[in-house]
């Protein structure tokens, strides 16, 4: 079926499976930062904002995108660097699978919540997970950036 | 994965999509998708209900309404769902992350009767009414015990009790994790309302308890209740736990919840009544 979607401001029109997910059509558009992880809605290296709202593409129809905006890291690349700057200062990073999609709900976060504390952080991050730093780095990182910004 | 061998439709009315619905046994409503999306189901049409507008959450005379296609994150956001109407919030904020709680839908959650599900839990305590398009309305304690059938949830109603306190307690192995047992207390008044989810079955009221406790229950009066709870329910095992693990736990979370709400109710009274 035919759909029409923005992603990172530009429209795409294409021809697709009605089961495609989100997730595969925004890698074949070129999107390599969207990450498969667990494939079971669960670790959120997939993130995406649909609409401004962070979402998993791994369990998100294509066809649910249609006529409307998509963010992936690739859009945001201003605001990522900052952010991706501090995780590296922080030594918050080490395979950084997991990266782009923590990012992405890192800056929703920021949108989406005045001063949180750290446990409305911790909340908020409970659906991105890391296997290599034990959070404590992306804590710290994250506290400077809200600090900064 | 699910595949579509068909047709995806997104419905431009309820009846086109409860046409679209009944027209193949096979055919399925597309709610979030979140665990339609963990199975390996071969469906002919997936019917949409994204562009009906069922995504919203309006007061009404009596109450809350809440359309199916609201998400679970609109329940922790949602301005109205204030009071004993928290325990919504509670209830799914265990659930995943935000970028999970952003797609998976009230009506998905309800249809389901998942045994593990926080949120059909916390409904069952409340004053709650599912709206079927075909079905009509039916009580949420009368819902939950029926087979499924092939319907569609439109939204439900929620009814406020200005005196009404309400607890949600639960228990995880880890965060995000499906509960172990999760619990739910409702008192308006001397009228208490119980259920018990996750047992791993679906959740449960616990009639015959609620109706042994009065206005002010003591505290042996409450060591009693959770004792008849644990025999009033069954609970089973699964992966997560044993059967008697989640009899011990639920003992302790009625305690909690009591305890809880029944401070609260005390709250409520001293701001309506300060002198």
């Amino acid at each position: 079926m035919k759909i029409r979607v923005w992603i990172n401001q530009k429209e795409y029109q294409d021809e697709i499976a009605p089961d495609t997910l989100l997730l595969d059509y925004l890698r074949a558009k070129g999107c390599y930062s969207v990450k498969r992880g667990c494939d079971t809605s669960n670790c959120g290296l997939c993130t995406v904002w649909l609409e401004g709202k962070p979402v998993l593409s791994c369990s998100v129809l294509a066809v649910r995108a249609e006529n409307q905006h998509v963010v992936t890291l690739e859009g945001m690349q201003e605001e990522a660097t900052r952010f991706g700057t501090l995780l590296a200062q922080e030594g918050a990073d080490q395979c950084g699978f997991c990266s782009p999609g923590f990012i992405m709900t890192v800056i929703a976060m920021k949108k989406e919540l005045d001063h949180p504390t750290e446990e409305d952080v911790k909340a908020y991050l409970a659906g991105n997970l890391c296997r290599c730093t034990g959070y404590m780095g992306q804590m710290r990182a994250i506290k400077r950036y809200l600090e900064v910004e | 994965m699910f595949t579509i061998t068909q047709n995806y439709v997104k419905a431009e009315s309820l009846s086109q999509a409860y046409d679209e619905l009944m027209r193949n046994r096979n055919n399925r409503i597309l709610g979030g998708g979140m665990w339609m999306r963990q199975g390996r189901k071969r469906i002919p049409t997936l019917v949409d209900l994204s562009a009906l507008g069922l995504d919203t959450i309006t007061q009404t005379g009596q109450g809350i309404d809440i359309g199916c296609m609201a998400t679970l994150r609109d329940m922790e956001t949602s301005p109205l769902l204030t009071g004993s109407l928290q325990i919504l919030s509670k209830s799914v904020s265990d659930i995943v992350g935000v970028q999970f709680r952003n797609t998976a839908t009230v009506g998905g959650s309800v249809y389901g009767r998942f045994g593990f599900s926080d949120f059909l839990t916390a409904l069952l305590a409340l004053d709650c009414t599912v709206h079927l398009y075909h079905g009509g309305k039916v009580p949420m304690r009368d819902f939950v015990n029926l087979p499924y059938s092939k319907d569609i949830v439109e939204k439900i109603s929620l009814t406020i009790h200005d005196s009404c306190v309400a607890s949600y307690q639960s228990l995880r192995r880890s965060a995000t994790d499906f509960p172990v047992i999760a619990l739910a207390v409702a008192k308006t008044g001397d009228r208490w309302a119980i259920s018990v989810g996750a047992r791993p079955h679906r959740a449960a009221l616990a009639v015959q308890t609620a109706a042994s406790l009065g206005a002010v229950p003591s505290a042996l009066e409450l060591e009693a209740a959770a004792e008849s709870l644990c025999q009033e329910l069954t609970f089973g095992e699964n992966m997560r736990a044993s059967a008697d693990y989640r009899r011990d736990i639920t003992k302790v979370l009625f305690r909690r919840a009591a305890e809880e709400l029944l401070s609260a109710e005390q709250q409520l009274g001293m701001e309506r009544s300060p002198s």
